[in-house]
């Protein structure tokens, strides 16, 4: 009985394994075959992978795609840290009740769903666009400006600063530093963990982002590898090989820094929780 | 904190200064942020609840009262978009929820084999964009996709079966679609809180006669209940505003069979003649909605205990 139940855990655990993995490697194995293949239902690696990188390089701006999407998501991230570490560190260092009751008006905004603020954000960069065009519609910095700050990752950060040790902050103010100097040169470099996390949560949802990128990126050569592999999967006649293969290589950052970094990785997404 | 050490040293008027003074800092800190929010949520925010009043083409607006919101309520395909949403909620957050709870426990037995491997196996579809996944998963269960290929090289079907085209089955893999994207990661939740569980209680069980179904009813699940409340709220927000996956994997087909709220907000700002005034109507129908179904949720967690 005791056995019959193990194994039949283990069978329930190595089906859900196979229907997790199953297509990642189809889409590895499809983007090295042709077309015909991928239809034909081949799961053995194949000769094709650079015939297809060279048809995608043709048939897209990849390689812009590329840049412009790492661009978006490395200034994305490096404000919102500083944005949001600064927050968070503000809100718990010099705790007040009015500091506190701001601090749950902006935990309210996590309650706002994208597409209501999706038409008045776009329409607020088309104003801009007329006045200071570098501002408006059709450029990075509009992708960026609106999700750089979430509450979320503020709060992340205030809920991290709480298990700092503020006996450290009054040695540093009797040292003689700036409020401002014992931030830079104290509190950040001891919440390199904390960073970390959130610097890899923020790099991903940037990375994936895709509605509001549609909404407000309008040229084939600002846009970003989401917008790429969605045109390229809604296109008439589809290169199997070729969109795999550019599955594959939008998947890869990703899937790169969560095998390097898998602690911070997890310690990021439950953060909020602990 | 920190000054009440020194209280003793400083006078009165000091101290009110340097209270005053380390308040307008922590202003400081907080400053950017809080602007930020404010320019680009709440402002926004207010600006919907205005158009929601207005109708016309593009920027051409002009207050019409409360049109819109009788519109709303007259829309056939708001109401079937409305129940496309609910339907992948009703579905697929219990299921997923049950699965990933169900794998956590597995997965904390410290004396399974392959542990390791199994987590990370199951944790996996977590790296992927929601775009680059359902671009996948369109393929997977297309006409030639290769489940297809697969069962009827099994000879459990005879003919293709329309994953995409049928109104029925386009839903079904919409919700096993977000299923495989997104139990792993509620997994990974309720595993860290099982870690944090007192094993002993599960012996004191064991000596009074809980089978391991018992166990995972009676002591399991109410532990968990703080974070199974949270995963819920968060799955039915990310599901109230679900749009990356519906639009890559069917577009909202076959007729508007899996059209969600949030594509259709889009379709109407971007897609049809932009009726940017009755978009952002349907936009506070979201809000509505999701503010009704986190109360409801707090509420029900609230009452068991």
């Amino acid at each position: 009985m005791k056995q019959l139940k193990n194994i039949s855990m283990y069978i329930f655990l190595t089906t859900a394994s196979f229907i997790s993995i199953f297509p990642f490697f189809w889409m590895v194995v499809s983007a090295t075959n042709t077309s015909l293949a991928v239809t034909g239902g081949r799961l053995l690696p194949g000769t094709n992978l650079m015939e297809n990188l060279r048809s995608l390089l043709e048939m897209t701006e990849l390689l812009t795609a590329f840049a412009n999407s790492a661009q978006i998501a490395i200034v994305t991230t490096l404000s919102a840290l500083f944005i949001a570490s600064l927050a968070g560190y503000g809100f718990e260092v010099f705790q007040s009740k009015t500091k506190d009751f701001v601090f749950n008006i902006l935990l309210a905004s996590m309650m706002i769903p994208f597409a209501a603020l999706m038409i008045p954000l776009f329409r607020m960069f088309a104003n801009l666009s007329n006045q200071v065009p570098f501002l408006g519609i059709n450029t990075h910095v509009a992708v960026i400006l609106p999700t750089v700050t979430t509450a979320f990752l503020i709060f992340f950060f205030r809920q991290s600063t709480k298990m700092f040790p503020k006996d450290i902050l009054e040695a540093g103010r009797m040292d003689g530093l700036s409020e401002l100097g014992i931030f830079i040169k104290i509190y950040l470099p001891t919440m390199k963990t904390t960073y970390a996390a959130a610097a890899i949560i923020t790099f991903m949802s940037s990375w994936n982002s895709y509605l509001w990128p549609l909404v407000v990126i309008q040229s084939p050569e600002k846009q970003t590898l989401p917008l790429l592999i969605s045109n390229l999967g809604s296109s008439y006649a589809p290169d199997f090989g070729v969109i795999m293969l550019a599955i594959v290589l939008a998947t890869l950052p990703v899937a790169l820094i969560f095998f390097i970094l898998q602690k911070q990785f997890v310690a990021g997404m439950i953060g909020s929780v602990k | 904190m920190i000054l009440q050490k020194k209280n003793t040293v400083l006078s009165d008027v000091t101290l009110k200064k340097r209270l005053r003074k380390s308040d307008l800092v922590g202003w400081g800190f907080i400053s950017i942020a809080v602007m930020m929010i404010f320019i680009f949520y709440f402002y926004p925010m207010l600006q919907a609840l205005i158009l929601s009043f207005q109708s016309g083409m593009g920027t051409n607006l002009g207050f019409i009262g409360i049109d819109n919101y009788i519109r709303l309520v007259q829309d056939t395909t708001f109401i079937t978009a409305v129940s496309n949403t609910f339907i992948y909620l009703i579905i697929q957050v219990p299921i997923m929820i049950l699965l990933a709870l169900l794998l956590s426990v597995l997965l904390n037995n410290k004396h399974l084999k392959g542990r390791g491997f199994f987590r990370t196996a199951i944790f996996l579809p977590c790296v992927t964009s929601l775009v680059a996944y359902a671009t996948l998963f369109k393929y997977l269960f297309g006409h030639n996709g290769i489940i297809n290929v697969l069962l009827m090289n099994l000879s459990l079907i005879s003919a293709p079966i329309e994953w995409l085209t049928d109104p029925v089955l386009a839903r079904v893999t919409i919700i096993m679609a977000i299923t495989w994207r997104w139990t792993g990661y509620n997994m990974i939740f309720y595993l860290s809180s099982l870690q944090n569980i007192d094993h002993s209680i599960y012996e004191a069980a064991k000596i009074d006669g809980a089978t391991g179904i018992h166990q995972f009813f009676k002591i399991t699940i109410p532990l968990l209940k703080p974070i199974i409340l949270f995963t819920s709220i968060t799955s039915t927000i990310g599901t109230l505003q679900l749009f990356d996956e519906v639009v890559n994997i069917t577009g909202g087909g076959p007729g508007n069979a899996t059209l969600t709220i949030s594509q259709y907000i889009y379709n109407l700002s971007f897609r049809y003649t932009p009726d940017f005034g009755y978009a952002a109507t349907v936009s506070y129908a979201i809000v509505v909605m999701i503010i009704i179904l986190s109360v409801i949720q707090f509420k029900v967690a609230g009452d068991k205990s």
